[in-house]
């Protein structure tokens, strides 16, 4: 898409491995083994049976606050490996929890308006 | 946004000029591209989510959510989309050592698991609708479906691009030639499954 | 002009040949388009240049349309029991004024000095995703022309520009006004967001070498700071339009408040959208004053990293005011003493601006051009709006306020006086840029006072009508309640509509100017204002890939400092070369080897996908449905063709030379 793409292109056919080599790509440096993958998600697959599993024990006041804590270790976790942004350069991280934060901080003050904490 | 991320695929920005340097941050175009516009959706799918949190109580005239919600069903349809991300990530790490028949070989099982989520959903709409809960009756149901759905046409949306990605490798001539695409879908697929993680507990898991 | 050109071939050949391009098909889909004159280079153009002046065109005529439609409101006001418009026409013409000031000509304008200038200021041949770029125009424009059609579709939109609930939905608006409204936002929403992404991609990576965050132009950072606006506020909107669509057009339940719902919902959504508006609406213009004091104050900007941390500030802050446009809707007073808080605080960065600019112009070497007029006018008339904003920040104050003229008067001066007067500033200072001539300044004189005085005399007495209870939207008014003495509303009604007049006559005088300027013959010199930034750095207008060299950049004001040294002795500022020194000295380095994007066919006809979608659900389900066909197709096309024709698209040239059309603009 680049201009400068194409600069690539004068002296290496498209799709050639030189127009790849020095792209920004170093997710072969860093990153899991597909071991390493399959580890997370068994560690996420643990968690989503803890999450269900707690929705048939009662267990009062804990319930939600485990509730809330195991999804942000899920979604992190999902962040941080599968998306790669635990090694990816910090650019990343930043637009994309800034969105996260902006959500969060405006969403939640619009609900407090509106009291909806006040019931909980 | 679909477009983005098949956009130029091998885009790697080179410059002329810039020593040592593909960019001015040394970052791929299509990659910055593509978490800008997960952030964006943080705001989307945050703005869909407040809505159905404020309206979840105004159930008037059907079922209440914790009549409704079939956990057993959502739990194992969670869990397909959850071991999608794995497939995914995996036909990405694929991708990267330019092994392009596993890649194709993960992205159609993401694609699969995908669909058996969607279908799920489809399922599960249809039955609430037979229990009295259609998009129109309450609050309730306008912005259940309203978030749920919009989430089901991501996943659908990713679906289609994974069965596109899937063609075009198949026609590309250099192995590895569309990793960064693959990778770029994937960010999507991945974001589409949090988004769920989160739905998945605020919406089923809490009873309102 | 040309639009495609060969591989390989020295950049500095000659100028004006035809182009010889003869594409094959590139991806068996169509052959690409390659035309470099007429209709066609402009419709299927990736070239940031081109989509910015389509953007500017397009932009000023919808600024004509929304103008006529305050003349309108304005000749209604101007006399008792009038009856100019009906009370329903009346609602539909200031819902689409705001709709289309706001939406369709100072968010478009700024895209469009935006497109042009950026890559241009930050040394760069293009932006990131051309492709992307021609796409966000095309909704744009499509987007616009949709919700212009409402008007002989069974009449506009008549909720107001904020389309507060539950007066949007279909038992109180049964006309399909609303409707085009919300699908058309939708669809020039997706302008902004794709046009949001590929700008700060484009600053943030294809800056020239050198040139580090803290050297960009400030025009670039405060549209760097806007495009992370848009970037995160479309959403919200889009959110809100997509409820309200749902309500109106599949009966969903949000807004009915019969169904128990809240309707202060969307008054949340589209003002958490609705407050960083302002500041994407207000802050390119604060970016252009900020390139034009330097320049016509022989003085660099007094505290660039002040203006560029303030503008960032004021940026953040936006977030967390916005319900202080909801002060009268019961919100508890706690939210409310928060939001009053937060909204004063933002005074402070916008005063950090003021007093810059300010102190700018102290002790520099004046000339008042009508760049330079416009520019300070911005600093008077946005100081009187931003003072006005204070007292609306002040909830108790407020509450007197709202709904009132007063309320118009100050969005009024902060966004005429501000955004409005940034851009006519913006007008004057690169019309040289990009089309190579020099607005008259005669005329552009009589341009600028007669919008000065037009402005005041328009939006000055609305405080005062305000004040005394005039409310917002009010359609007609009578003799009988007027009032008497000096603060009667039928004199000062009267005052304001002879002002707009004035106002507009003003802005006659700018097309008029546009005219007379594209008659004469006189090509304008390379580096008229004696220019501080790397745009002024090239041709004019410039060459389609921008430089022949892309320069390395050492300072900021990169162009000034390579014109002036300072001497250390004396500390007096001395020319060391002038401007076609350093001009020829980028041309004998200039580099050999690059392509340009390739125009193509997709974005138009991926972004002519989206009204017939939008018509569809509003009149006949089954188009929709085909216009999602053309939405899929084209973005299949798009992703199966390079962005850069291959070079097999090419046929080597056939008279044996190794030129390339660079035939310039105008």
């Amino acid at each position: 898409m680049s201009t400068a793409h194409a600069l690539a292109v004068d002296d290496a056919a498209p799709g050639d491995d030189a127009a790849h080599a020095d792209g920004g790509h170093h997710e072969h440096a860093h990153g899991l083994t597909d071991l390493g993958y399959v580890k997370v998600a068994i560690f996420l697959a643990v968690l989503t049976g803890m999450e269900v599993s707690l929705t048939y024990v009662h267990i009062g006041a804990f319930f939600m606050p485990i509730l809330l804590i195991l999804m942000v270790v899920k979604f992190v976790t999902v962040v941080s490996y599968f998306m790669h942004l635990k090694f990816d350069n910090k650019i990343f991280s930043w637009l994309f929890y800034s969105g996260l934060i902006l959500a969060l901080g405006v969403y939640l003050a619009a609900l407090c308006t509106f009291q909806f904490f006040a019931g909980n | 946004m679909a477009d983005t991320a098949l956009d130029s695929p091998a885009t790697a920005g080179h410059d002329d000029h810039a020593a040592g340097h593909a960019t001015s941050t040394g970052l791929s175009n299509n990659k910055l591209a593509m978490w800008m516009f997960l952030g964006s959706e943080c705001l989307l799918f945050g703005g869909l989510i407040s809505t159905y949190m404020l309206y979840r109580g105004r159930h008037e005239g059907s079922p209440t959510p914790s009549q409704l919600y079939n956990i057993p069903l959502t739990s194992i349809s969670s869990f397909v989309l959850l071991m999608s991300s794995l497939t995914m990530v995996l036909a990405v790490s694929a991708a990267q050592r330019r092994d392009d028949r596993n890649t194709t070989t993960w992205l159609t099982v993401t694609a699969l698991l995908g669909a058996t989520f969607v279908g799920a959903q489809v399922f599960e709409f249809t039955e609430f609708v037979h229990e009295g809960l259609g998009f129109t009756t309450n609050l309730f149901g306008s912005s259940f479906f309203t978030l749920t759905g919009f989430h089901g046409v991501h996943v659908t949306v990713g679906i289609i691009m994974l069965m596109a990605l899937v063609g075009i490798i198949s026609r590309s001539k250099f192995p590895g030639d569309k990793a960064e695409v693959v990778e770029m879908i994937g960010l999507y697929w991945h974001f589409v499954d949090i988004v769920w993680i989160i739905i998945f507990t605020l919406v089923y898991l809490i009873p309102s | 002009m040309a639009i495609s050109e060969r591989p390989s071939v020295p950049a500095l050949a000659g100028n004006g040949g035809s182009a010889y391009v003869t594409p094959s098909s590139s991806m068996g889909v169509f052959r690409r388009p390659v035309s470099t004159t007429g209709w066609r280079s402009w419709v299927f153009t990736v070239d940031h240049k081109k989509l910015g002046i389509m953007y500017g065109v397009v932009a000023m005529t919808f600024f004509v349309i929304g103008g006529c439609e305050a003349l309108l409101i304005r000749l209604q006001l101007a006399a008792p029991n009038n009856k100019v418009l009906s009370a329903g026409a009346y609602n539909q013409m200031f819902t689409m004024h705001a709709t289309t000031m706001v939406f369709l000509f100072v968010m478009p304008m700024a895209a469009a000095f935006a497109n042009y200038l950026v890559p241009l200021q930050i040394g760069a041949r293009d932006v990131a995703f051309p492709r992307l770029n021609a796409f966000g125009f095309w909704c744009f424009l499509f987007g616009g022309i949709f919700l212009n059609t409402s008007w002989f579709l069974g009449g506009a939109s008549d909720s107001g520009w904020f389309a507060y609930a539950p007066n949007t939905s279909v038992a109180f608006s049964p006309s399909h006004g609303v409707d085009f409204w919300a699908l058309g936002l939708q669809i020039t929403g997706i302008a902004s967001l794709t046009g949001a992404i590929n700008l700060i991609v484009t600053v943030l990576n294809m800056r020239a070498p050198g040139m580090s965050l803290m050297k960009m132009p400030i025009f670039t950072w405060m549209i760097l700071v806007v495009q992370f606006l848009l970037l995160f506020a479309i959403p919200v909107i889009t959110v809100a339009l997509f409820l309200l669509s749902f309500q109106r057009n599949f009966g969903a339940a949000f807004f009915s408040v019969e169904k128990g719902a809240d309707p202060l919902l969307w008054q949340h959504l589209f003002w958490i959208f609705g407050h960083p508006e302002v500041y994407i609406l207000v802050l390119p213009a604060f970016g252009i004053v900020s390139e034009v004091l330097p320049v016509f104050s022989k003085k660099p900007l007094f505290g660039y990293k002040f203006v560029v941390f303030s503008g960032a500030a004021i940026g953040f802050l936006g977030w967390g005011v916005w319900a202080h446009h909801m002060f009268a809707s019961g919100l508890g007073p706690v939210s409310v003493a928060v939001f009053s808080v937060a909204t004063m605080a933002i005074a402070l960065p916008t005063g950090v601006k003021i007093v810059n600019w300010t102190m700018t112009l102290w002790g520099g070497k004046l000339s008042f051009t009508t760049a330079m007029l416009f520019a300070t006018g911005l600093i008077i008339e946005f100081t009187i709006g931003g003072l006005s904003g204070v007292t609306h920040a002040v909830s108790p104050s407020d509450t007197q306020q709202t709904d009132t003229y007063y309320i118009v008067a100050h969005f009024h001066y902060v966004l005429f006086g501000g955004a409005v007067f940034g851009l006519f500033a913006g007008f004057y200072y690169w019309w040289p840029k990009v089309f190579g001539k020099l607005l008259n300044e005669r005329l552009g004189k009589w341009n600028f006072w007669l919008m000065v005085i037009g402005m005041n005399l328009t939006f000055g007495p609305m405080h005062i009508l305000g004040l005394q209870g005039q409310p917002r939207r009010m359609q007609v008014w009578t003799d009988f309640r007027a009032g008497e003495g000096f603060f009667n509303l039928a004199f000062w009604n009267r005052v304001a509509s002879v002002g707009s007049f004035v106002l507009a006559l003003g802005i006659l005088f700018f097309l008029i100017n546009v005219l007379y300027t594209a008659k004469k013959a006189e090509i304008a010199p390379l580096d008229p204002w004696d220019a501080r930034s790397l745009e002024w750095m090239t041709t004019s207008p410039p060459k389609e890939h921008n430089f022949d060299a892309i320069p390395h950049v050492h300072e900021l004001d990169e162009f000034f400092h390579r014109k002036y040294e300072e001497d250390e002795a004396t500390g007096e500022i001395r020319q060391i070369a002038t401007y076609e020194d350093i001009m020829a000295e980028e041309m004998a380095h200039a580099d050999k080897h690059f392509h340009m994007p390739s125009p193509s066919y997709w974005p138009i006809i991926l972004a002519l996908g989206l009204p017939i979608v939008a018509y569809g659900i509003i009149f006949q389900r089954i188009l929709a449905v085909g216009g999602a066909v053309v939405i899929l197709l084209a973005m299949f096309g798009w992703s199966l063709e390079p962005s850069v024709a291959d070079e097999s698209d090419y046929e080597p040239p056939t008279d044996g030379g190794t030129t390339k059309e660079l035939a310039t603009l105008g």
